[in-house]
């Protein structure tokens, strides 16, 4: 039992790098094998993650369980310490299921040049670098982890991407998406993190002046809170946000992101919207929030004001897509925008819609993106002009389009209501201190928002599912979702439903997890 | 005070040995079995590493000479560094000579002077040792970047190093000569207290002499603005001697300066500091920005090594800055060597082994590398990307360190350097990134290079893996790397 409780987090993060190291000894031509081993890794890994989830004490939810801590580079003072509480839970479980999905939906859809080994040992890697962004309680370990997930995503874009030609404006001539797309994508999240680290690192020579050792301990960290103010902690935030608006990604800095998740493989683009884009905003309500509370309500006017940019910006893009995925892709900035939002409001209906918020995204937006996959796999285009009558070329499918398009917009009863829904009752009333009129005005702005997230999402589905097939497809046979989709997507489908329905499932972890934060770090204002 | 003690410099006998015994085989050597030289060569880094290794765990002190040779714990773990990086040089450069089949053993013969010199060096705690040895390291370079004589690059680029090496010198031995003629004293120590007692800390002629110093030293580094000749030298010698230049080398200059500013220097943090800060800060941008630009992978690791010599030279701001800061700076300079000699000297084994099989050095031809030889393929994206610094390779951990003790200071001078350190880091990556791209992101040409490799592969090979498994292992546990820079931060008075 005690093993359990000291080994299962190092397990979830380790066994699938460990997975991946076997792989590589397997032979490249035994596909087979190679698919089946990483499948039962990536299963063992999720039933660990479920078995965590049972065995975790919702009763103590705002503490750390799991806790491992072991001194680990001792000349700096960064220890292995990891840890999970309600906050990190939920996520946590959404990405080792996430993984396991993707290794299903791949078992039959390669994009070009295949090499399926290589693809699958990229992606356990990548879960290890975010299942352990999730667990890391150390801010140096949380670095490793949060920049591990860069190489492989880079990789998957870069060899798996999109290979047709673009006129990129300031490029001389012509250059295939995928390139383009993997190094944006790497130069922005680079761009951020290093000045992230550069904050970090400020935080802990800080946290020396108090006369006790310095430290990269979060907990420790959020404890010697008293220690950062002024104009110091104003730049150290500044440094952070600068690393986690990025990922997440915030308005300006998105641009990395409808290229990224538009040239990226299917399996890629649903890792980077379920995923990796939660790494940022989980960093904010790790890190940034709780360590630099009185900082933090410096500065979420205008977090608050780029989250809203972000919604209107990111629904008026959609507006303007003419390809399917892409049209998903700049969705995700203005889903992110209300994650933001809930955040920025620093109170506790804010910061847990933010969770639930960031959990439906993953479901929603990920099963959206095999769907794009799906669509591109079939027709060989995802220009939405040339789709249409998908419903009635593929009646399976277009119904689970339908029914994710309609999560997406945030129908009441499936998950994506409960995070939008919340964030903006969250900025009704903020954290005491914050202009209420300020963000009650963010508040109409973010419901005008979710009209036009309605508008676009019923547009797209009028143009890619209803009216009558192009004649283009006239006498064309195409399969319907295969049985590989289909184990891929049900539980994403069931999941939605039932987050839809009883939000209890991540509100119940995330709750006493979420009032602690916000009780420590605001209690002299008595938020 | 006359008494030497065998052990404490054993390496260098051994060296020295091997030097010899080199020198003499490969007389009686036929043609065919000129191999044996390099064998010998081998043989004789890895039995250096012995001494080395008794004394290290022996934990004993050394001082000979009156004091103007020692052997403490930044010296040894120097010496470890530089056998290291010596052996992978002969590893790296095996089939590479072996196919050219001449000049064998003069080629080993000098290689090992080189190595002998920078061994002396570490313990080097006067004026003059440091200059014989420094000049020790550089001199077979000249002979040797110039080894390749029937090609016209390869003399430019021999002509090029001596010029600027003597230019070099000149300019640092009249630094030496002035700061003895201000302190009359020659050993490090006695500088430092003659420059304390006397107040001599704000004397203008100290100024002049730091100043002409630092540039010598920042020609062996290879710092910008003296930095120029690093690219043509580096394209037109044969690749392993590049790969020893831009690590043995120019970790000999480094070495040279950390006992000389953090020994004799540290008072005069007025005239260093802001010196150091501005050449560190400017090779970075200035070698960056060249970088972008190039298309030929060993002018390309030119302009790295230029830029990993700015990320280098940030520590030594750092610490002037910061009270205290100077034991941290020379950690942190110390970490950052180490992990830069093995990841570097990685990186030139994979381009050396590609090069010999693609045959040519442009990045365009390497496209699709990754297809055809995975196993190269990733040994390059492994190393260019520990390079660029990124977890959790062993780069990773230097940046990290650098960082570090820049920031320990608070002062804005501390955070700005930070923060054009951190914009240069992702430059630098794109850079890198480049060359991992054409290697694993563009389709392999129609014709696919054959492997034609007719010398020995092992070594190469050796050194790879080496490399390889270093680069891994300190990413995951950096601590693995601080015990280097805790041992030499002790020489910090």
């Amino acid at each position: 039992m005690d093993l359990l409780e000291s080994w299962a987090l190092s397990l979830i993060v380790f066994l699938p790098l460990v997975g991946a190291l076997v792989a590589l000894a397997i032979p490249k031509e035994r596909e087979e094998a190679v698919k089946q081993w990483t499948l039962l890794v990536s299963v063992v890994t999720l039933i660990l993650a479920v078995v965590v989830a049972a065995r975790f004490d919702f009763g103590a939810a705002a503490g750390f369980q799991f806790e491992v801590d072991v001194p680990w580079i001792s000349a700096i003072g960064a220890n292995y310490h990891i840890g999970i509480d309600g906050i990190s839970l939920p996520l946590l479980v959404l990405s080792a299921l996430v993984v396991v999905l993707c290794v299903i939906y791949s078992w039959q859809h390669w994009d070009e040049p295949r090499n399926p080994r290589a693809f699958l040992i990229l992606m356990m890697i990548l879960a290890t670098g975010m299942n352990g962004t999730f667990v890391a309680l150390d801010l140096v370990l949380f670095f490793i982890f949060f920049e591990l997930v860069l190489l492989p995503m880079y990789f998957m874009i870069g060899i798996w991407g999109d290979r047709t030609m673009r006129k990129i404006p300031g490029f001389r001539k012509e250059v295939e998406t995928r390139l383009y797309a993997a190094i944006k994508f790497f130069i922005f999240t680079l761009f951020g993190s290093a000045f992230m680290l550069l904050g970090f690192l400020a935080l802990y020579f800080k946290s020396g002046s108090g006369g006790q050792q310095s430290t990269f301990d979060i907990p420790e960290l959020i404890a010697r809170g008293h220690l950062f103010e002024g104009t110091f902690a104003w730049l150290v935030f500044g440094a952070m946000f600068l690393g986690f608006a990025v990922k997440v990604p915030m308005w300006p800095f998105h641009t990395w992101l409808p290229d990224a998740h538009t040239a990226a493989p299917t399996v890629g683009s649903v890792l980077l919207a379920a995923i990796l884009l939660k790494l940022g905003s989980y960093a904010f309500i790790r890190i940034a929030i709780p360590i630099l509370p009185d900082t933090a309500r410096d500065w979420a006017p205008a977090i608050a004001v780029l989250a809203v940019i972000g919604i209107i910006y990111g629904s008026l893009a959609c507006l303007a897509q003419t390809d399917v995925k892409r049209l998903i892709a700049f969705s995700s900035v203005g889903h992110m925008g209300f994650v933001m939002l809930g955040i920025a409001t620093l109170t506790e209906v804010g910061i847990n819609a933010a969770i639930i918020g960031m959990v439906a995204h993953g479901l929603i937006t990920g099963l959206l993106f095999f769907l794009a996959g799906s669509i591109h796999h079939r027709y060989h285009t995802r220009e939405m002009s040339r789709l249409g009558g998908n419903l009635k070329l593929m009646p399976v499918m277009g119904g689970i389009l339908g029914f994710t398009a309609m999560a997406s917009l945030g129908l009441p009863g499936l998950a994506g209501f409960w995070g939008e829904f919340m964030a903006l009752l969250g900025s009704y009333q903020p954290l005491p201190g914050l202009s209420t009129s300020f963000f009650r005005t963010a508040m109409v702005i973010g419901a005008i928002g979710t009209v036009l997230t309605a508008g676009y999402m019923l547009w797209m589905l009028q143009k890619v599912n209803l009216g009558e097939p192009s004649s283009e497809w006239a006498g064309k046979e195409f399969q319907d979702v295969d049985r590989y989709e289909m184990a891929a997507w049900a539980p994403l489908i069931v999941l939605i439903v039932a987050v839809g329905v009883y939000p209890r499932l991540v509100l119940g972890a995330t709750t006493d997890a979420v009032v602690g934060l916000v009780e420590t770090a605001f209690r002299a204002v008595g938020g | 005070m006359t008494r030497i003690d065998w052990l404490a410099i054993a390496p260098e006998v051994v060296v020295a040995a091997a030097l010899l015994v080199v020198l003499a085989v490969d007389l009686f050597l036929p043609r065919e079995r000129k191999y044996w030289v390099a064998a010998l060569a081998v043989v004789g880094t890895t039995l250096a590493m012995v001494p080395v290794i008794l004394m290290a765990v022996s934990g004993d002190n050394y001082s000979m000479f009156g004091g103007s040779y020692v052997v403490d714990d930044f010296a040894l773990v120097l010496k470890g560094v530089f056998l290291v990086a010596g052996y992978l040089v002969l590893l790296i450069s095996v089939s590479y000579i072996e196919s050219d089949r001449y000049y064998q053993g003069e080629y080993y013969l000098l290689l090992l002077s080189s190595l002998l010199g920078s061994m002396v060096l570490t313990s080097a705690r006067d004026l003059v040792v440091l200059f014989v040895a420094l000049e020790l390291t550089t001199g077979p370079l000249f002979l040797l970047a110039g080894w390749r004589k029937g090609d016209l690059r390869s003399n430019e680029a021999s002509l090029k190093f001596f010029i600027i090496g003597v230019l070099s010198t000149g300019l640092m031995l009249y630094g030496m000569s002035l700061l003895f003629g201000l302190t009359g004293e020659l050993s490090f120590e006695g500088i430092r207290e003659a420059i304390s007692t006397g107040g001599m800390a704000s004397e203008p002629v100290l100024g002049l002499a730091v100043l002409l110093i630092l540039v010598g030293f920042g020609f062996k580094v290879s710092a910008v603005p003296f930095h120029f000749w690093a690219p043509d030298t580096y394209q037109g010698s044969p690749p392993p001697v590049t790969a020893y230049l831009s690590v043995s080398s120019k970790l000999a200059g480094f070495v040279a300066m950390l006992a000389v500013i953090y020994l004799a220097l540290p008072a005069a943090t007025d005239f260093w500091g802001p010196a150091l800060w501005l050449m560190a800060a400017v090779s970075m941008t200035v070698a960056n920005l060249s970088a972008l630009r190039q298309s030929h992978l060993i002018r390309l690791l030119a302009y790295s090594s230029v830029a990993q010599a700015g990320f280098m030279l940030v520590p030594f701001a750092g610490g002037a800055i910061a009270e205290n800061g100077l034991s941290e700076g020379l950690g942190a300079t110390v970490i950052y060597l180490v992990i830069y000699a093995v990841m570097n000297l990685g990186a030139f084994a994979v381009v050396i082994a590609g090069g010999r099989r693609i045959g040519s050095y442009e990045i365009a031809d390497w496209r699709g590398l990754g297809s055809y030889s995975p196993r190269l393929g990733v040994m390059l994206a492994v190393f260019f990307l520990s390079l660029a610094g990124l977890p959790p390779l062993a780069g990773w951990f230097a940046k990290f360190v650098m960082f570090r003790a820049v920031l320990i200071s608070t002062g804005p001078a501390g955070v700005w350097l930070a923060v054009i350190a951190a914009v240069n880091a992702v430059v630098a990556f794109y850079y890198y990134a480049r060359v991992v791209k054409s290697a694993w992101f563009d389709q392999a040409p129609d014709e696919i290079p054959e492997d034609t490799e007719t010398g020995p592969t092992g070594p190469l090979s050796l050194a790879m893996g080496i490399a390889l498994v270093v680069v891994l292992v300190v990413g995951v546990f950096p601590g693995l790397a601080t015990f280097f820079g805790d041992a030499a931060a002790a020489l910090v008075p």
